[in-house]
């Protein structure tokens, strides 16, 4: 089935993200955001009384605090009052959500932002509050863990082993060396055995940042950007939360929701993916169709930089920018949650004809 | 700049949870030492079992019986365990396709080192002693050599089935209030109370966030305000809160300090709880050592004009 055209076009004017930092403990989250926020204003020249509609994403959990996102607020002007939603999931949901509230036509703006602070908590701890938890929560199996899980699969059925795990990471972090943002960049060691077979090279930095974004529908996005991110299509997917259902070797609802997005329908420059631990690169290379011509994770990716709740969004903002820049004309920007890639969504983005 | 402020925060829940018919008799399954999966339409075995079907989304409530013993589909190496996990020894982490399952289930494997582990490996839950229904009443699986256990002959009835269980919660945090909430606590210290003013707006905000909600940017000038304050709206409480120390009735306030643009909320003493009144005019009364007002109390002026503050209600 072809990828539904959407209704409007809609685009990714505008992106900032902050330093990622391995702790921030000086500044409060609305304090992190509140540059970013003016940043991604500054870029369109709009005002937050400008927006249409506000959209973010976060989690308690990692503040420990119920309604954590509502001292956030504060940093986009909410009175008087705004349009405002906001996921507790990954920014790159937030997106979603304002995406398609652009499509129904009731704006023609939206102000996306995301925001993780792990250093108060221990985010292995934290993301083992997301598994079932009648079967699996009460083992407290953390993230690291699950992940090797994931990685023995892979290295059985001979898709990859440690030397090309070790490629992944080593790859991506020297991508980050042009990436000012990036919280590790350059040569970093292998590491020892976090969770084996993955070492501590292969699983992502732990640390605090921040992103956002703006979106504009039609002529709208021409006045606020020379050269629009048009979002082409835009899908998401989930699978089992049965680990042992799945086939972790595979990522069938990346590939749906790539299908649906029209991914496959022409080829990709670039692709942001959002794999936080190296072995999930090579299980969304091969669900997504990625060979060697398509520039994987030019920003340094999730190994690079992977603020919780923030690092999605920021794959769509980085495809994005590069669109902006001039240096990719179709991307393809991935975001995931939940163990194991258990949730995927999938963006195509694409500039004008230069 | 003052030092950040840090203090401990734990955050610690039982959670009860209700099950429904199929994890019910799972569980209860495991406390009689019992492992049951559920058919699915086209003949598959779930273990553990769910309720619906992951491909077909179909109602499933067909339990079977599978054996104790089974086979590892993945594994990984934890040599460091940590709290709350089933072993604190070093141990595999494994996905385990039991005897007559389809699918695998997520446990503990107790083995001397990772040289003793590998995908294809046999083996066989060990149950704990104390049994409640639960996933831990797997203790873990070990090492085994051996052909499929025997069936005890289940069909997934028993005897005081379990309809529960309780999955306590427990997370650890570092809390520390960022830049602007840093300085107002600080200055409490000093028995002061200190807002921030809004560059835009001008309104003053106390206790301050860091940003000023109406334009969204950072308030970063300090404004000294209090210590006397007229409250603005109050409530009276008539619920003793666990593990506070403080009379029922009592009245607790919205209070803006002189010269803040924004009430802070505060308890009301040193006056029956009935005489409190909006307009009226109190301050802080500080405890011995405290850190903090620990209630307001009437300064003795005349009610302040409603004028003065209704912006502020
Ligand atoms: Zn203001």
């Amino acid at each position: 089935m072809p990828a539904p055209r959407p209704q409007r076009d809609i685009a990714v004017v505008a992106f900032a993200q902050t330093d990622h930092l391995r702790t921030s403990d000086e500044l409060s989250e609305v304090e992190m955001l509140m540059p970013v926020l003016h940043e991604v204003l500054d870029r369109t020249g709009l005002r937050t009384s400008d927006i249409g509609f506000t959209c973010s994403g976060s989690t308690d959990y990692l503040a420990g605090r119920a309604f954590s996102f509502t001292m956030a607020l504060d940093g986009v002007g909410a009175w008087p009052p705004i349009s405002e939603s906001h996921v507790e999931m990954d920014g790159a949901w937030a997106l979603y959500e304002a995406w398609t509230k652009l499509l129904t036509g009731e704006a023609d703006t939206a102000l996306v932002y995301a925001y993780g602070k792990s250093s108060p908590g221990s985010v292995r701890d934290v993301l083992t509050r997301q598994l079932d938890p009648y079967y699996v929560a009460p083992l407290w199996p953390d993230s690291i863990a699950l992940a090797a899980l994931q990685a023995q699969v892979l290295i059985d059925a001979g898709d990859t082993d440690e030397p090309a795990l070790a490629a992944v990471a080593a790859r991506s972090r020297a991508s980050a060396a042009g990436n000012s943002h990036a919280q590790l960049r350059g040569s970093v060691p292998r590491g020892d055995y976090a969770v084996r077979p993955l070492r501590t090279g292969d699983c992502p930095p732990i640390g605090d940042g921040a992103a956002a974004v703006i979106l504009a529908a039609g002529e709208r996005a021409r006045d606020l950007c020379k050269r629009p991110a048009w979002i082409r299509g835009i899908d998401h997917r989930i699978e089992a939360h049965g680990l042992g259902v799945r086939d972790l070797t595979d990522s069938p609802s990346a590939r749906l929701a790539a299908e649906r997005a029209g991914v496959f329908e022409r080829p990709v420059d670039t692709a942001e993916l959002h794999a936080p631990f190296s072995s999930q690169e090579v299980v969304l290379r091969k669900a997504l169709r990625l060979d060697d011509s398509v520039d994987i994770n030019p920003s340094g990716g999730p190994l690079a930089a992977n603020p919780i709740m923030a690092a999605g969004l920021i794959r769509i903002g980085e495809a994005a920018a590069r669109i902006h820049r001039g240096d990719s004309n179709r991307a393809l920007a991935h975001a995931t949650s939940g163990p194991c890639l258990q949730q995927n969504l999938v963006a195509v983005l694409e500039g004008d004809p230069r | 700049m003052p030092e950040v402020l840090k203090a401990p925060l734990v955050v610690e829940f039982p959670f009860t949870r209700s099950l429904g018919p199929v994890q019910s008799a799972f569980l209860t399954g495991l406390r009689e030492r019992v492992v049951l999966g559920v058919k699915t339409g086209d003949g598959q075995t779930l273990v553990p079992p769910v309720e619906y079907d992951p491909v077909t989304s179909e109602e499933l409530g067909e339990l079977v019986e599978v054996a104790s013993t089974g086979t590892v589909s993945t594994w990984a190496w934890n040599h460091e365990p940590r709290r709350g996990q089933p072993l604190d020894t070093p141990f595999a982490w494994v996905l385990v396709r039991l005897d007559g399952a389809d699918t695998a289930l997520l446990h503990a494997l107790d083995a001397p080192g990772p040289d003793a582990v590998r995908t294809g490996m046999r083996v066989r839950v060990r149950w704990a002693e104390e049994r409640s229904g639960a996933i831990t009443d797997i203790a873990c699986f070990e090492p085994y050599d051996g052909g499929p256990a025997e069936l005890t002959g289940s069909d997934g009835r028993f005897e005081d089935m379990v309809t529960g269980i309780v999955a306590p919660a427990r997370l650890d945090y570092t809390y520390s209030p960022g830049r602007a909430q840093s300085r107002y606590i600080e200055a409490l210290a000093d028995r002061r109370a200190v807002g921030e003013r809004c560059p835009s707006c001008r309104k003053v905000y106390v206790p301050p966030r860091g940003a000023c909600p109406t334009c969204g940017v950072a308030t970063l000038e300090q404004v000294e305000v209090g210590p006397r304050g007229t409250v603005t709206t109050y409530c009276i409480v008539n619920i003793k809160a666990k593990n506070l120390d403080i009379e029922v009735p009592y009245v607790y306030g919205h209070i803006a300090l002189d010269g803040a643009d924004l009430a802070l909320h505060g308890r009301i003493g040193g006056i029956p709880y009935d005489q409190v009144r909006m307009g009226l005019r109190v301050e802080p009364v500080w405890s011995e050592g405290g850190r903090f007002p620990d209630h307001y109390r009437p300064t003795g002026e005349p009610d302040a004009d409603y004028e003065t503050y209704k912006e502020l209600v």
